[in-house]
């Protein structure tokens, strides 16, 4: 039996009980989502609306909603597990692996996505280097965003099962058809409002726990005192100074995994070319507010850890019993997934525990808006208008795009059915980050900055990280010994063998992406205007005043960046 | 199409509706329950008295300021 499964069977009775309030809260918000896809509609009916939303998003709507469509099940649910588990270092996936890659995609590669008016990752991918390296990025897009829209629903279906005891099927059903409707209808208009509604649901649903957790612990020097009695080390509440050796922290990490391959190749690939975020900052109205927008998330993302890693270090200093891998659970023991939950029926009554609920649901729900609004989108114009049907109307992509919505949806179900079989959803999510998103930032970064990169080359580097990437994954799988040489130690858990793969993948591709271009021709310079450095004419902003500037708020969140990992040293 | 976009609700106003409906549940029920604070740790904070009406401002906020006006 897998252990997913064991653990919904294994809960006795729900976690919490519902009022009618707080059945209501949850209603209503139903109500509402599927409302404003009816309302959006009739402002969807061109692909460049319903695909793209206009392009007309201001820099707040785009930046919250670039946030948002990073907030699904995984970041609530897992990232308050992750923080029960490893302590605070959980928060490097919110501060290193958040900040530099965000302020690098605002100031310096939304620039080339904004100005050559490519739809989609894959869309620049086809004007840089060709239709290969399209196809290649596309389909495998299209294959990880569908598993990771599945990925969503099911710990969603099971969180409703532990926590509410509610039918799995029911949860999965209910909502997948929710949002079905509503991006359907409203694209990816709609996709982005339900983000920016669920963003403050998110912080006002969750927010009590916190505030009464540290109450309750009497401050973070209380928090501390209580963690470090639990656990009989100080290793759970220092970002940085345990991390010199790989076994001298609980995550079995060194610094280099984190600043090289967290901070560096993960970060930096999943926020600069994930489509599912990406996305949100090209349907901006211009191009300062799509530099803007992913500089307002990374504010957001800096302080987003006092509503996940938060709970999690309280859970572990306050809950009177000790929560187990999903693979240990049994009847009366829970799993490190419902550490949030369970905070949140620690402290909120009726009312407040409804808007939790919502606020959880409302969070896995536009997860999977977000990965079915880009999967749409580049299937339509990455895969189907070039490559099935070229010149058909814009009504009729538009069609398909409503289409492809609800088959994206019913795919994720399916999904959503199949990948029980990982013993933890986070390490799912990061092996399945490093295949497709590690070596796809290498292509396209050397495709931005780098005037002789090849047509050829972006094709093989790609397909070649992408490769090793799933061999090495498998090597390690079949024989663990190769642990030691994949992420420097035999005492490397999965979350680090998981940033170390990235790294070599990206590496791999660059090389190859590299040594390819020295022996192939690259496109003639006017077939790479708008698109890479030093053929694109950058707009200036020096007559802006300087607080209009997106270097400016660059520069603030370096700072408090910088602020946080020093107070939390 | 330039006029008809010029008239979509902003998502802020939806917000606001949406926080505001959120506010008077959340408080109507807090208020209900004063005297029998819930099993929750420090009910007698009346936790949801202090959210509900949070909501309330900022939902009431977000409605009001981004109402739907006639276009001059």
């Amino acid at each position: 039996m897998n252990p997913l499964n064991m653990i919904a069977a294994a809960a006795p009775e729900k976690l919490i009980s519902l009022s009618t309030a707080d059945l209501l809260i949850i209603i209503i918000y139903f109500v509402m989502v599927l409302g404003i896809g009816l309302y959006l509609r009739r402002y969807a009916n061109t692909s460049n609306d319903f695909f793209m939303a206009g392009r007309e998003m201001t820099a707040w709507v785009a930046g919250l909603s670039f946030l948002s469509a990073n907030l699904g099940a995984l970041e609530l649910m897992g990232w308050a597990a992750a923080a029960y588990q490893y302590g605070i270092l959980a928060a490097h996936f919110y501060w290193i692996a958040a900040f530099p890659a965000m302020v690098f995609l605002g100031l310096v590669m939304m620039p080339f996505y904004y100005i050559s008016k490519t739809h989609s990752v894959p869309g620049y991918l086809q004007l840089r280097y060709g239709e290969a390296t399209r196809a290649l990025s596309g389909i495998s897009f299209a294959f990880m965003t569908v598993l990771m829209s599945g990925i969503n629903m099911y710990a969603m279906a099971l969180v409703m099962k532990v926590v509410l005891g509610w039918n799995i099927n029911f949860s999965i059903w209910v909502s997948s058809l929710t949002v079905a409707v509503y991006v359907s209808l409203g694209g990816l208009f709609s996709a982005i409002f339900n983000e920016v509604l669920q963003f403050f649901l998110i912080w006002l649903g969750v927010l009590v726990v916190p505030i009464l957790g540290m109450i309750e612990v009497g401050g973070w020097s209380g928090l501390v005192a209580k963690i470090q009695e639990r656990v009989h080390s100080n290793e759970y509440v220092h970002l940085w100074s345990t991390l010199g050796t790989f076994s001298g922290n609980p995550m079995g990490v060194q610094w280099t995994g984190i600043v090289f391959g967290l901070g560096g190749v993960i970060a930096f690939g999943y926020w600069t070319t994930d489509f599912l975020v990406v996305q949100r900052a090209m349907a901006a109205k211009d191009l300062r507010s799509a530099k803007l927008a992913p500089i307002i998330a990374s504010y957001f993302k800096m302080i987003v850890p006092v509503i996940i890693i938060l709970p999690g270090l309280l859970g572990l200093a306050v809950l009177p019993f000790n929560l187990v891998p999903e693979s240990a659970v049994r009847p009366g023991l829970h799993s490190y997934n419902e550490v949030l939950p369970l905070m949140l029926a620690r402290y909120c009554g009726p009312g407040l525990l409804g808007l939790g609920v919502t606020a959880l649901i409302a969070g896995f729900m536009s997860g999977m808006a977000g990965n079915v609004s880009a999967f749409a989108t580049v299937w339509t114009y990455d895969i189907y208008q070039p490559y099935i049907r070229k010149s058909e109307t814009d009504a009729h992509y538009v069609k398909m795009g409503r289409w492809c919505t609800i088959l994206g949806v019913i795919l994720s179900i399916a999904t959503a059915y199949f990948v029980t079989q990982f013993k933890s959803i986070m390490d799912y999510m990061q092996a399945l980050v490093s295949f497709f998103i590690a070596p796809l930032f290498g292509t396209v970064i050397l495709g931005m900055l780098w005037r002789r990169a090849t047509p050829k080359a972006g094709f093989w580097g790609l397909l070649a990280g992408t490769v090793s990437s799933v061999a090495m994954y498998a090597l390690v799988k079949v024989d663990p010994s190769y642990l030691s040489i994949i992420a420097l130690s035999s005492h490397a858990k999965d979350m680090a063998e998981n940033l170390y793969r990235a790294l070599w993948s990206w590496l791999i591709c660059v090389i190859v992406t590299v040594v390819v271009s020295l022996f192939t021709t690259p496109k003639p310079a006017d077939q790479l205007k708008d698109l890479v450095y030093g053929y694109t004419k950058m707009p200036s902003d020096k007559d802006l005043p300087l607080y209009k500037r997106p270097i400016f708020w660059g520069a603030g969140v370096a700072i408090f960046f910088f602020i946080l990992q020093w107070i939390f040293w | 199409m330039m006029a008809k976009r010029q008239h979509m609700l902003p998502v802020w106003f939806f917000i606001g509706v949406l926080l505001t409906i959120y506010g008077v549940i959340i408080l109507t029920t807090a208020l209900l329950d004063w005297s029998q604070p819930s099993a929750a740790m420090y009910s007698q904070y009346h936790a949801g008295a202090w959210g509900g009406v949070l909501l309330l401002l900022i939902g009431g906020f977000y409605t009001l300021w981004f109402w739907p006006r006639k276009s001059e």
